[in-house]
């Protein structure tokens, strides 16, 4: 049941090609105004930063829209045939695959563009698996909640940043010791720790709260 | 009996304030007199955690219990805690500016904790008046204060213990830590984190009765 709640979502996606087409010129439209604006001036604290503002403004931007489509008849379908929590992990799972990619081309498109400061590419990429991951399962609810409020944008990020910040927060000061290139043994090993618990809790709460959203 | 914690707050807080200023206190580095706004800036931030708390358990039975008054009153204590965070914040920030030399630093974890926990219950508030329909708003909303607090817990207990801080208590400043309270302090310390707590429930009691009669009116 789950795995068919996975591949409904992805054939929804993959069907509408405007939104994945839309998404990409998104990515690859912010990384070149910032790359025109730095012209390569930029130092790796700014690299840093610039990287994870915008991976964060795109998150928002999918993950916003990932409750929206299930209205009307559609709400009444998923409501008949599925429990809250398989909805709600599907969800989830999705828009972490979904993250995990984009924001590995935003990665590449970022290198591409300005250039690539990470000199430890092994702790980045788990930065970069474990921040997604995170992303995607708070904004998947974020997402339920906005869609229930009144479904504007807006709230969306009203909503999202502020819980978002202890997450960010975490992943770049660990993507900062990647991009000066730590040794492994100097990593902040609780700082990854820290990652893995949020991502944990944040499924669990998602999983015990969502099926109060879900009655209507 | 029934006014008995009000007067007991009124009392404790007067006696705070006085006292506070007339006892003695540690010599510490830096610190020297201003040791003193742990009397004041610290209990604040209690009742104002205390009340975040109580809006957050009201919550959480909103969520079982499908009665309206749940949901308001956890509504209430989110604007009481509110309420206390502001001067939490403007108490922090005086002392601050003859302590660190600045009035706000982006250097502190828990200052860092402290702004964004405040953008969360604005949220709250955002969220709260862009739904109409009360069961919907109740449940809405539960849902995102529960998420919030747990979030808002991680960013001011858990982050701050990770990192360096200016902040006293934390990296081996002088500070409001156990090692540095003496018994004098503690004579006021105390009393102090209570009257505010007992003062913030007042508030409280005070907004859920407002709240009350409002719906009367309303019928």
């Amino acid at each position: 049941m789950l795995l068919h709640l996975i591949k409904k979502e992805f054939l929804l996606e993959f069907r509408q090609k405007s939104t994945i087409g839309g998404v990409l010129v998104y990515v690859i439209g912010t990384i070149f105004v910032s790359a025109l604006c730095f012209k390569g001036h930029l130092d790796k604290p700014t690299w840093n930063a610039l990287f994870w503002v915008i991976t964060l403004f795109t998150s928002v931007t999918i993950s916003g829209k990932s409750f929206l489509k299930e209205t009307g008849g559609q709400a009444l379908f998923n409501f008949l045939h599925y429990s809250p929590q398989q909805f709600i992990v599907a969800k989830t799972l999705y828009n972490m695959v979904f993250m995990l990619c984009l924001s590995f081309i935003t990665f590449f498109f970022y290198g591409f563009f300005i250039k690539n400061e990470v000199q430890n590419l092994g702790l980045f990429f788990i930065v970069l698996t474990l921040a997604s991951s995170g992303l995607a399962g708070i904004l998947s609810l974020m997402s339920a909640i906005s869609s229930k409020a009144s479904g504007n944008f807006a709230i969306m990020s009203i909503l999202s940043f502020p819980v978002l910040m202890p997450l960010i927060l975490v992943v770049i000061r660990l993507s900062k010791q990647a991009v000066d290139g730590l040794e492994w043994a100097g990593v902040g090993f609780d700082f990854i720790v820290i990652l893995l618990a949020l991502n944990v809790l944040t499924i669990a709460l998602s999983f015990l709260l969502f099926p109060y959203l879900w009655r209507d | 009996m029934k006014y008995g914690y009000k007067i007991l707050s009124v009392l404790l807080i007067f006696y705070t304030l006085i006292w506070g200023l007339l006892n003695s206190v540690p010599r510490l580095d830096i610190l020297n007199e201003t040791i003193r706004n742990v009397y004041y800036h610290v209990p604040i931030w209690f009742a104002m955690l205390f009340m975040m708390g109580t809006s957050f358990v009201y919550s959480i039975r909103a969520l079982s219990n499908s009665s309206p008054l749940l949901d308001t009153k956890a509504f209430n204590a989110a604007i009481v805690g509110f309420f206390f965070a502001l001067p939490g914040l403007a108490t922090g920030s005086i002392w601050a500016k003859y302590t660190w030399g600045t009035w706000w630093t982006f250097q502190d974890p828990k200052l860092n904790g402290v702004a964004i926990s405040i953008l969360i219950y604005l949220a709250y508030f955002v969220l709260r008046f862009s739904v109409e329909d009360e069961q919907k708003r109740a449940r809405i909303s539960a849902v995102y204060n529960i998420f919030a607090f747990v979030m808002m817990n991680i960013f001011i207990m858990v982050l701050p213990r990770l990192t360096d801080s200016l902040h006293p208590g934390n990296g081996g400043n002088p500070a409001f830590a156990k090692y540095d309270m003496n018994s004098n302090m503690r004579t006021v310390f105390y009393p102090a984190v209570i009257g505010w707590v007992l003062f913030s429930v007042w508030l409280f009691e005070l907004k859920n009765r407002i709240s009350v009669i409002n719906t009367k009116l309303d019928e």
